[in-house]
């Protein structure tokens, strides 16, 4: 098997990794990364489970090649997580009870996160649109779609609305 | 914010709990959020194999021969297994399917060998290297014929193709009941195959260790009863002695697809025995669909009566399950369809048969609702055809007939609690139905109503859970739980369970199920038990705990136990606000005072319940559960699309101990409901799958579901804990005839089969004109 050399930056960082014909950049990711916050939950681009950021656009990374991803730049839930505007997703998917078995999240919030980089404030049509390529069996998508709209309705730079973040107890006594 | 709660019966004050009955999140979402979850997918073991299963090609053959000797030379390849080279190891609760099939393949998914290699590439390449020679035999896929006379054999030492599985239940006298009714419907429903489409596919690692004890990580909703199973691998192996240690990995989706164990972990097991290294699999998205048992299909033959003022007279109900080749858990789903045929309404005359039948299609398993969403479709949409030739609206038909508090039904349950008339209610106002019911314009309304188990289902001898609770030195609190997180969030719930009867913060309460070593027994994460069965044990416990402490503050405080309390992690008087003692500080004086002492405590909560008899009668559960969905729909004449206008769906939960979690099981469960009324079928001809993949089986998308109002009921059940009952499952129960029932009210056309397909519900509009 011929193994090909590439090189491509995943969170800010510059990798190096030999590649077989048929290594898909998922594979990369989890494989020879260990970044296993890229779920792979079909292999075929049908769940959205292993959404990425790639060159600045929601793809599923099982359906790129590997080879395809030299010189790129690629950013996943792991890398994503120190930047404002996703933390303010993960807040709000935590808050309001947007993640269950949790396995659709990554892929779930890397779509909303682009979406609100292209639409700081969508409409709930435009939420359900920008996360109908990410399947969830748990949550019937609706505290998700709420999740969205509360993180887009807060102005940058401020904390969450809830007092109930990371940590936090509604009910202290 | 569509989000109500109804207090039906309870005079308490809502501020009666700090903890309890709060949006507390998920104590594992950040977590998740994060990425930093571990599912089975992402677990690694030093110098793990991975292996890869051979499926049969053909539905029903005999084996002639297997050579695995060019996948063996395959550099990387560390085992191949058959049935020829490993002890039989038959498992399901008949005993009727061996892991790896010898001399017999009954159905496509069959499992013939299966290989360890160093990665999973090696380990697929290996397996277009096996030579399986096959010699094909007659099939059958259709019950009816499995039944007759001279039908293949799936089982040929069993003599016949049905199960001896006589599920039989009777109550008054159906025959003179429909003799006296005013109106009588009799009709039969079809229901097909479905299934789980965890996002996270089903795998395992299997690690046997050198001194031949045995670890398996997965996924499992059962992790104490799945070690019981495992250990069929010793008795196998001639192994004596030895201990499993099923270590808990945190599911990607279950919803009853992990409440059985399967071929594939024991494959596994088998795999890691031979190699002496730790075995992973994983399935392919292809497998899940075509390996993972589904829900267990039915033909209902039903009949329902009624009097002239709408009261329900009797209920008869003759079904036929195709239990593939296989018996697990979906030959068992009449234990649960019985529940609503003898107690969905006060109906006094009840007639129940159901007979399970051998074919060679994929066999089923559970899956939210246990059998309920087939019966409630056919029971429900009944109900309408009833209320309509009685002339009474369907809504009123049912409150005529709804369920009370302190009834006792035909089937003997004692019903506790019960909120069906205020859900019934909710879905009036919600769906606006008395201006909405009968308009027509293509526009219909629909209501139906679900009646589940609330309070653990005794259908093992024990429906137990065990809990250990123990606080540290710092006032932190760790509970040990025998239940199982599938994502429903049972974790945070026990937590706020606990923290509200101790006085502490949720997120200063650990929970812990991670492993048949470290926790006491549980019978597993179904029938909607994890909150009222684990809630109940992890209260119990900590009571005592909490007696413990404040007997120990009594005696530093030198003050009457009776009149101390914990709140804000002190220990408080009642009557004198000065004397606070801190919990931390309090539990290290009992830990490193002379004769030291730490807070300790256990207990095995198991439900006060029956087991059914002979006749399925017997109280089942401490507590039954009721709920109603309603839905307004708008049908295209022209494509016989369903659009889904507005949807309600109002459960009695007893109380909300988090009423976010709660509304995410109502929206979650309620959406896969609608996947079943009008999306998802898995097609098989002649045994095979043919749509394993998402592009053909489609899963409902945020397209798809609508927004949802979660009405919730609190009726206070008086055994649940803070007055809680079950409710994982009722949300996915009652989605599909609700909208059945609004298809008829827009276009005036009734379906029977599921999904209702633009092109079903196009030829039903043809037909009719």
């Amino acid at each position: 098997m011929m193994f090909h050399q590439i090189t491509l930056t995943v969170n800010g960082s510059l990798f190096t990794v030999m590649v077989a014909p048929g290594d898909t950049l998922l594979e990369v990711l989890r494989e020879k990364l260990g970044l296993t916050g890229t779920k792979k939950g079909c292999d075929t681009g049908d769940c959205g489970a292993c959404t990425v950021l790639f060159d600045g656009r929601p793809v599923p990374s099982c359906l790129v090649l590997a080879r395809a991803a030299h010189g790129k730049e690629v950013w996943t839930v792991e890398g994503l997580s120190g930047d404002p505007g996703f933390r303010r997703l993960q807040e709000n998917f935590v808050n309001r009870g947007a993640v269950q078995c949790g396995f659709c999240t990554p892929g779930m919030l890397v779509a909303a996160f682009v979406l609100l980089r292209t639409t700081p404030r969508p409409t709930e049509e435009e939420v359900r649109e920008a996360i109908s390529g990410n399947l969830c069996r748990c949550t019937g998508y609706q505290k998700i779609v709420e999740a969205v709209l509360a993180a887009a309705a807060i102005p940058e730079g401020s904390r969450g609305p809830d007092q109930l973040s990371e940590g936090g107890d509604p009910a202290n006594g | 914010m569509d989000k109500r709660i109804i207090a039906a019966g309870t005079a308490e004050a809502e501020n009666r709990f700090r903890r309890v009955g709060k949006r507390v999140p998920k104590l594992d979402a950040w977590e998740k959020v994060s990425g930093r979850t571990q599912y089975i997918h992402d677990l690694k073991l030093p110098n793990m194999l991975h292996a890869r299963i051979l499926y049969s090609k053909y539905p029903h053959a005999r084996i002639i021969h297997i050579d695995p000797s060019r996948a063996e030379k395959l550099p990387g390849v560390k085992a191949v297994i058959t049935g020829y080279n490993t002890p039989e190891i038959r498992i399901g609760f008949l005993n009727d399917n061996p892991v790896l099939k010898k001399d017999k393949v009954r159905q496509y998914r069959d499992e013939v060998a299966a290989v360890a290699a160093v990665d999973p590439d090696v380990a697929a390449e290996a397996l277009e290297l096996i030579r399986v020679e096959y010699e094909e035999l007659p099939a059958v896929f259709d019950p009816g014929e499995a039944m007759a006379e001279g039908a293949p054999l799936v089982h040929a030492k069993k003599g016949t193709n049905v199960l001896n599985l006589p599920w039989q239940f009777s109550a008054g006298d159906v025959e003179a009941a429909r003799e006296n009714s005013a109106f009588v419907v009799e009709e039969t429903y079809r229901l097909t195959w479905v299934t789980h489409c965890c996002l996270g596919t089903a795998g395992c690692v299997a690690d046997f260790h050198p001194n031949g004890n045995l670890t398996v990580y997965t996924p499992t909703q059962i992790r104490f009863l799945a070690q019981r199973d495992f250990m069929k691998v010793f008795d196998a192996l001639g192994l004596r002695g030895k201990k499993v240690n099923v270590v808990q990995v945190k599911a990607g989706g279950a919803f009853g697809s992990k409440l059985d164990t399967y071929p594939y972990e024991y494959i596994t097991i088998l795999l890691s025995y031979y190699t002496g290294r730790p075995v992973k699999l994983v399935f392919t998205r292809e497998e899940e669909f075509f390996a993972t048992p589904g829900r267990q299909p039915a033909i209902i033959k039903i009949a329902q009566g009624c009097t002239a003022g709408g009261q329900l007279t009797f209920r008869d109900v003759k079904m036929i399950l195709d239990n593939g080749a296989y018996t697990s858990w979906g030959a068992t789903t009449p234990t649960v369809m019985v529940m609503p045929v003898s107690s969905l309404y006060k109906v006094p005359n009840i007639r129940y048969e159901a007979t399970c039948v051998y074919t060679n299609n994929i066999y089923c398993t559970a899956m939210r609702g246990y059998g309920n969403p087939q019966i409630t479709f056919a029971i429900e949409s009944q109900i309408d055809t009833l209320a309509e030739m009685a002339g009474i609206d369907p809504l009123e038909f049912r409150l005529i007939n709804a369920n009370t508090p302190g009834e006792v039904t035909p089937q003997k349950f004692q019903v506790t609690s019960c909120g069906l008339k205020e859900c019934l209610e909710a879905v009036r106002a919600g769906i606006g139905w008395d201006e909405k019911k009968g308009r027509g314009g293509g526009r219909g309304v629909g209501v139906a109503a679900l009646l589940h188990v609330g309070g653990g289902a005794r259908i093992y001898r024990s429906d137990g859970c065990g809990v250990i609770l123990k606080m540290d030195d710092f006032g932190k609190v760790t509970v040990l739980t025998g239940a199982t997180d599938m994502g429903q969030g049972s974790e945070t719930v026990i937590a706020q369970i606990v923290a509200e009867e101790l006085g502490v913060k949720v997120t200063d309460v650990t929970v812990v199920n991670s492993s048949t070593d470290t926790e006491t027994w549980d019978v597993g994460a179904h029938a909607s038990r994890t909150t009222f069965v684990a809630g109940n044990a992890a209260l119990r416990a900590a009571r005592q705990a909490k007696e413990k402490i404040l007997a120990a503050a009594a005696r530093i405080l030198k003050h009457d136990a009776a009149d101390l309390y914990l709140e804000g992690e002190q220990i408080r008087s009642f009557s004198q606000p000065g004397v606070r003692l801190e919990l931390a500080k309090l539990l290290r004086q009992m830990h490193f005072a002379g004769g030291g002492q730490v807070v300790v405590a256990d207990y095995f909560y198991d439900p006060p319940t029956e087991m059914l008899d002979r006749n399925m009668s017997g109280n089942l559960s401490a507590a039954y559960t009721y709920g109603a969905h309603g839905v307004e729909v708008e049908v295209d004449r022209e494509t016989g699309q369903v659009k889904i206008l507005n949807y309600v769906c109002a459960i009695d939960a007893g109380r909300a101990i988090n009423p976010m979690l709660l509304e995410g099981q109502l929206e979650g469960g309620v959406a896969m409901g609608i996947g079943y009324a009008l999306m998802e079928e898995l097609k098989l001809s002649n045994g095979k799958v043919l749509n394993p993949n998402f592009l053909d089986y489609r899963l409902p998308t945020s397209l798809d579901v609508p927004k949802v109002q979660s009405v919730i009921v609190e009726t206070d059940d008086s055994e649940g804990p803070f007055g809680a009952k079950g409710i994982g499952e009722p949300p996915a129960v009652a989605a599909a005839p609700a909208i059945a029932n609004a298809v008829y009210d827009a276009v005036g056309v009734r379906l029977r089969e599921l999904p209702m397909t633009p092109e079903k519900i196009l030829a039903a509009i043809e037909d009719k004109s």
